[in-house]
């Protein structure tokens, strides 16, 4: 692959930088603009990057934001409500997302149901479930031994959040780029007979896929709740959005065609860039989501146009 | 005029049809009783086909061709809708249903499609289906799903949406619609052929099954794009009709059963069945190529399938070094058991074109080249680019993706991914389908290489050439059963297709 394909999404992030930079060096090109833009957007980072497992693996996965959601609130619960010390509330938060993950696995595997549809409607399910056990209520006031290792201690001044979303990034990279699963995962999302037939398990390889999406998703929970200080029972419903959009836009840059960890994790950030920018230069809120919208049908459709770089479709992924 | 004084449906003549350098069909003729049942035979690429296509006004012939429909003149080319017009109906043989909806549905789908504003009387277009499947003695229920019915019951249902309106004297063409039927449920389209021809119009179906062109009138015969000869049913047997497509005469049988070779078998195949296969058993010794054959759908492509375990099993035991049951069989046991399949279709189950060709030549034996959990790249694509180079695929780039590389160079990386796995039965579909002459040369000397190390190999294939090139025995099949083998001097392209069309007549 030509390096200015590999490069050119990593390369129009700095021109956004530069961009804002030059419109808005007061606020824009402040140390404390960086932390927050790295600090709290770790968390759709690590929602971004479990998604990129069922992608790879030809599924879709929408009920992602509700089990982030289900995490966050799980572990504010336990927390503040229940007393328990914060390991294990963060431990049952990230089970309960496990779970979830289990029941799309067994419907979308073994019951053989279409996982866009399915995981819509345990999306659904997991937000009342939300809904329920808060009482329709936020909670605050989650205790420091989670807000402090997730938000305010600091590794060259960016809060370790970012770290955690860095260090899962490199982890998804070897996983997928390195091992002869990432390989098997790859092969049963673009050629799902011929994987079979090769010998891999990919009943076993998108089981597990939707399940480490979830984990993955629970831990991006426990974040937001350390970084928000608490939960709210829609904590993950603006994030489903953009996770997509960067997963895609992801596929376009570094490795381009394949959902890749590097590429994600740069898209994450260009997209937080622009719509932190934007925000700066005084432009509504509802740019946000013009943002997100637009890159997620901008990636699709360059991943359909642009010569030499492998269609990211849904057919191409799911039926193989 | 006919011969015999009967105003002919349909006649066409000095039919040719030039494809580049081939020439498909050769100042060819056909001409249709009213009222009669016609069949049209003839080989893979006699120009059947090609005829229908002309006929449907989807190919122009070459000039000079002439038709006459009802006795009078129509000049080429024909316009669109205009055998329509002409009282022609066609059924092919995927059947054009849509099985997710309901018979009616399916049977009014012209005027869905076509998109007219007035809004359906469902309750009448019920009444009016009921009494066309009376008309035709089709029992069917307009409100069930097609998916749901039975293939003949769907065959039916195309049968009848092409009849139902079509004038009196027109002609019913249909173009393999009953191929892949199992023979039992024929009778009903037979009963439905006959009525249809009985109320005056006549039908044309194209077989390359002589068993089922025993129910028509005249038989047309069709060889290299020329028409050998028109027959009536009763006086053509079925040894002149294979005398007729072949275009060689049938030689007795030699004695082949001392050229046998006796030695233990390496594998043992015990009371095999699945979809169409029953009941099969047989043993390979090491080193035999063993070829599987017959008409399609007789269930001989079935097997290779069925025992690497990539499609469902009713029953059967295969003994390698162990027995292992087929039904309890998946491709992943399979190829830790020693069996490998080289799966006819290579787009779909061969591998990934949108990947490189080391990828998808390496992912049976990753785990081979894995530290800890690692991959080890460089060494993976060094061993891709020396099995590339072994079975000469041009280009050895392993980094290319495999939709680049032509036909021939795709199936010989598919032979080199199954290769390396060393099996100890190889499994192969078509091994040589849509590959260029070089390649097929190349992929049968590589067989046969593998052969003489010892390992037992299975082929189903409908090249008959190349069965007879490369098998040491061919198994005929028909109706999911052996019922002929052919070795020695017996195996050769002619004695394979002889046996396929008669065993089956």
């Amino acid at each position: 692959m030509p390096l200015a394909q590999r490069l050119a999404l990593p390369a129009v992030w700095l021109l956004v930088i530069a961009l804002f930079g030059v419109l808005e060096p007061d606020t824009f090109l402040t140390s404390a603009n960086f932390q927050t833009i790295f600090g709290s957007q770790a968390v759709l980072a690590v929602l971004t990057l479990g998604l990129l497992l069922p992608l790879t693996a030809g599924d879709y996965d929408l009920s992602v934001a509700s089990v982030l959601s289900l995490s966050a609130m799980v572990t504010a619960l336990l927390d503040v409500n229940e007393g328990w010390p914060v390991g294990l509330a963060v431990l049952a938060a990230i089970g309960a997302a496990t779970l979830v993950g289990v029941a799309n696995g067994a419907l979308v595997v073994w019951l053989e149901l279409d996982s866009f549809i399915t995981t819509l409607g345990t999306a659904a399910f997991v937000s009342g479930v939300v809904l329920w056990i808060s009482g329709s209520e936020t909670v605050g006031g989650v205790s420091d031994s989670l807000v402090n290792p997730v938000i305010t201690w600091e590794i060259l001044g960016i809060p370790l959040a970012f770290w955690y979303g860095l260090v899962l990034c490199a982890a998804l990279w070897y996983v997928l780029d390195l091992t002869p699963l990432g390989r098997r995962l790859l092969f049963t999302g673009r050629g799902r007979s011929v994987a079979r037939l090769s010998g891999v398990r990919v009943g076993r390889a998108r089981f597990g896929a939707l399940v480490g999406a979830a984990a993955i998703a629970g831990f991006a929970g426990v974040l937001y709740a350390g970084t928000n200080g608490g939960a709210d029972p829609s904590s993950g419903g603006d994030l489903l959005l953009p996770a997509f959009a960067a997963a895609f836009l992801g596929a376009t840059g570094i490795a381009p065609g394949r959902f890749n960890a590097w590429g994600a994790l740069v898209a994450v950030y260009f997209l937080v860039t622009g719509v932190t920018g934007l925000q700066l230069l005084g432009v509504e809120s509802f740019v946000q989501q013009l943002f997100y919208g637009g890159a997620l049908v901008a990636a699709v459709a360059v991943s359909r146009l642009a010569r030499g770089l492998p269609r990211i479709t849904r057919g191409e992924m799911s039926r193989g | 005029m006919g011969a015999d004084g009967q105003p002919l449906a349909l006649e066409a003549s000095h039919i040719s049809k030039r494809f580049g350098g081939t020439l498909a069909l050769d100042d060819t003729f056909i001409s249709l009783r009213r009222g009669e049942v016609h069949a049209l035979v003839g080989e893979n690429g006699s120009g059947k086909s090609t005829l229908i296509k002309v006929l449907a006004g989807f190919h122009d012939p070459e000039p000079g061709a002439a038709l006459n429909v009802a006795g009078r003149p129509v000049p080429f080319p024909l316009r669109a809708g205009q055998p329509r017009a002409l009282g022609l109906r066609f059924v092919h043989q995927d059947l054009a249903l849509i099985p997710s909806l309901s018979v009616l549905e399916n049977l009014r789908i012209e005027e869905l499609a076509a998109g007219r504003l007035a809004p359906i009387v469902w309750r009448a277009e019920r009444r009016r289906a009921s009494e066309a499947f009376e008309r035709f003695g089709a029992d069917l229920d307009p409100r069930a799903t097609v998916g749901d019915l039975r293939p003949a019951d769907q065959a039916l249902l195309a049968i009848v949406r092409a009849a139902e309106r079509m004038p009196r004297g027109g002609t019913l063409v249909l173009d393999e619609a009953t191929a892949f039927l199992p023979a039992a449920e024929r009778d009903v389209l037979v009963a439905l052929i006959r009525r249809i021809a009985a109320e005056g119009s006549s039908v044309l179906f194209v077989s390359h099954d002589l068993g089922e062109v025993k129910l028509a009138d005249r038989i047309t015969v069709l060889r290299d794009g020329r028409n050998v000869g028109t027959v009536t049913a009763e006086k053509a047997g079925p040894e002149a009709l294979v005398e007729m497509l072949l275009g060689h005469s049938i030689h007795p049988a030699a004695d082949d059963r001392d050229s046998r070779k006796r030695r233990s078998p390496a594998v043992v195949i015990w009371g095999l069945s699945g979809e169409t296969v029953r009941d099969l058993s047989l043993e390979l010794p090491p080193g035999e190529i063993l070829g599987l054959t017959g008409l399609p759908a007789s269930g001989f492509a079935e097997v290779p399938y069925l025992l690497y375990g990539a499609r469902p099993c009713r029953s059967g035991r295969l003994e390698l070094d162990e027995a292992l049951d087929v039904t309890e069989l998946s491709p992943s046991r399979a190829l830790g058991a020693g069996i490998a399949l080289v799966p006819a279709d290579r787009t779909r189950d061969g591998a990934v074109g949108s990947l490189p060709v080391a990828e998808n030549v390496m992912l049976p034996v990753l785990d081979r080249y894995t530290v800890g959990t690692r991959l080890e790249g460089g060494r993976l694509r060094r061993a891709a680019a020396g099995l590339l180079a072994e079975q000469d695929v041009r280009p050895p780039e392993p980094q290319l993706t495999f939709d680049a590389l032509s036909g021939g160079n795709q199936q010989k990386a598919v032979l080199a991914k199954w290769l390396q796995t060393a099996p100890r039965l190889l499994l192969l579909h078509e091994p040589t389908r849509g590959v260029d002459v070089g390649a097929r040369e190349r992929i049968v000397s590589s067989l046969r290489d593998i052969a003489a190390r010892g390992v037992s190999v299975l082929s189903a294939s409908t090249d008959y050439e190349q069965l007879a090139e490369l098998c040491d025995r061919v198994l005929i099949f028909s109706a999911g059963r052996v019922v002929d083998e052919l070795a020695g001097p017996n195996l050769t392209e002619a004695r394979i297709g002889e046996r396929c069309h008669l065993l089956n007549a």
